[in-house]
């Protein structure tokens, strides 16, 4: 063979190093974004971050607008948005937590059948499902019946989006336990009943709850099927069947409505943080508990 | 007794996904018949009109919309995850700062669709109109790169797992015929974990598919279908939530039956990504 410049040993290394820095650089810049997000977020937010964002409920634009010109920092906060979220969020749980432990329990047991096949697929389907289609379908099942937007719906729409997550952690983590756990149990004795419930779900904890935390917090910043489905309201509302407000409704509020526009950092910012927070504690506890 | 009454508790809950999922398409077909039956499925899909005046509905530039913006943002999205993927899977493997690495790109994900669609708005979209690709900054161009930001870490994230699942032993054969650590990851570790990772890059199309806020705020929303990149447009998610509030009747119908399209859109999408999973893992 020819021996060209391109075909040296030398020159081959060489190459291989360059391919490595591109490969470094590139991975350098996909950090970027997440540290310019959370800088851009804290540099605007951090003047309305105060205790008025906890305690009152947001402004109407008038107040603001009124504000802005006698050059004042804008009234208010987002009280009615972190209820509705937290109610709406609870609810969720109730609904989904149950419901995702049951079935992923059944998936986990009865891993042979067609029919767990099935549910596993339709599992996966339903992850699938775009947030917004989530939500016009919710306003077809519950805001449309009850001729209301209400909390209720929102949740539901959420509780929809937990599910798949809720049900393959479940599944993943009980079928990880050693076979001789549930056997042990079984010779003792104890009736299949006890033994899931005594044996397999305490010694899965740690992965029910990482999975149930990450859903929430997967869930937490939605905003495309709350629209639908909650609406929002200026007011705290505990009732669950009326329109409820949520953090990330004020944010598209604040965003479309000039005269707030300074409030959606500081919301932005409180979202984000407790996001990426539940986000970080979830994954430490796994890391603890050794659990993927 | 008591075992069968547990017993039968489990299986009701897996039913009641059959119930939910049987729910989810009988609301959306039910809903959606009438724009069908007004329209035709055919002219429905291919229709450029969304004309509320005249009640006259078209979903064909939502759908090129929607595919544009994906397609564009998978193709961004590319070198970045699969650099995190050799990154992670094949030079730093099982080292600190791959851990470091994955959990950063991790976070990513958790960041809130609207957060992502304020940092593009304030953020990048100044900086598109400083570059000179449109007067507003507005369209496909700026919601694709948001986008690509978006499913960084779905693509990475299991092609990180197919590229380290490589044996040792293939690599290692490379590497005694001379081979240097990019030849070995160009004639080994990537044609070995191809089909993985294109399944890693279907999943990720499918999510950019059906993202709905940060899309709405940065794509401009106009109905037309887009010619270049700087053009304004619509997606299938951001025109139902656009447009859902106000809507009643046909527009109503018109605007379910995009929800439909979109639905079996994602959900094909998914199924080929988990029928290729299904066969590599074999």
């Amino acid at each position: 063979m020819k021996k060209t410049i391109f075909s040296t040993s030398r020159y081959r290394q060489f190459k291989s190093k360059l391919f490595f820095y591109a490969v470094c650089t590139f991975c350098g810049i996909t950090m970027i974004p997440l540290f310019l997000i959370l800088w851009e977020l804290v540099k605007k937010g951090y003047k309305q971050f105060n205790l008025s964002l906890f305690t009152e409920v947001s402004p109407s634009s008038m107040d603001a607008m009124l504000a802005k010109i006698s050059d004042e920092a804008i009234p208010g906060g987002i009280l009615n948005g972190l209820t509705g979220t937290l109610l709406i969020l609870l609810l969720a749980m109730i609904i989904a937590i149950p419901v995702g432990i049951l079935t992923g329990i059944y998936l986990a047991e009865n891993q042979k059948k067609t029919f767990t096949k099935l549910i596993r697929s339709l599992s996966d389907l339903l992850q699938g499902i775009p947030s917004i289609v989530i939500g016009i379908i919710v306003y077809v099942w519950v805001v449309k019946p009850m001729h209301s937007y209400s909390a209720l719906a929102g949740s539901i729409a959420l509780a929809i989006m937990m599910l798949p997550m809720i049900i393959r952690s479940t599944e993943e983590s009980i079928k990880m336990l050693p076979t001789s756990l549930k056997e042990a149990g079984l010779a003792l004795g104890g009736s299949y009943t006890s033994v899931v419930l005594q044996i397999l779900v305490p010694s899965a904890f740690g992965g029910l709850f990482t999975g149930s935390l990450l859903a929430v917090s997967r869930v937490m910043g939605e905003t495309a099927p709350l629209l639908v489905t909650v609406l929002g309201a200026s007011t705290v509302n505990w009732h669950i069947t009326e329109p409820t407000s949520a953090i990330s409704l004020l944010i598209w509020e604040f965003y479309n409505d000039p005269n707030l526009a300074p409030l959606v950092w500081s919301s932005s910012l409180l979202l984000l943080l407790v996001v990426l927070g539940i986000n970080i504690f979830a994954k430490s506890i796994a890391k603890k508990w050794k659990i993927q | 007794m008591k075992d069968k009454i547990f017993k039968s508790i489990l299986f009701i809950a897996s039913c009641l996904i059959l119930v939910l999922t049987a729910g989810v398409i009988y609301a959306l077909v039910t809903q959606s018949i009438s724009a069908f039956s007004a329209f035709g499925l055919f002219n429905f899909i291919s229709s450029t009109n969304w004309d509320s005046v005249n009640n006259d509905f078209g979903a064909l530039p939502f759908i090129t919309g929607t595919l544009i913006t994906a397609l564009l943002a998978l193709f961004f999205c590319i070198p970045f995850s699969l650099s995190i993927a050799l990154f992670n899977g094949e030079y730093f493997k099982q080292t600190k700062i791959a851990t470091i690495v994955s959990s950063i790109v991790d976070l990513l994900a958790g960041i809130p669709s609207i957060v992502f669609g304020l940092w593009g708005f304030y953020v990048l979209r100044p900086i598109l109109i400083d570059m000179g690709v449109s007067a507003q900054g507005f369209g496909v161009l700026l919601a694709s790169i948001v986008l690509a930001i978006m499913i960084i870490p779905y693509a990475s994230s299991l092609s990180t797992e197919f590229i380290s699942m490589v044996p040792n032993e293939l690599k290692e054969a490379a590497y005694s015929l001379g081979a240097t650590k990019m030849e070995v990851i160009k004639t080994v570790s990537l044609p070995v974990s191809l089909s993985g990772i294109f399944a890693a890059y279907i999943l990720a199309l499918g999510r950019a598919l059906g993202e709905t806020m940060a899309v709405t705020m940065l794509i401009g929303n106009t109905n037309n279908i887009p010619t270049h990149i700087s053009d304004t447009g619509n997606t299938m998610a951001s025109i139902i939530a656009n447009q859902f509030g106000e809507a009643d009747g046909l527009k109503l119908s018109s605007l379910m039956a995009i929800g439909l399209l979109l639905f079996l859109i994602t959900a094909t999408i998914n199924f080929i990504a988990k029928y290729i999973l299904k066969l590599v893992n074999k």
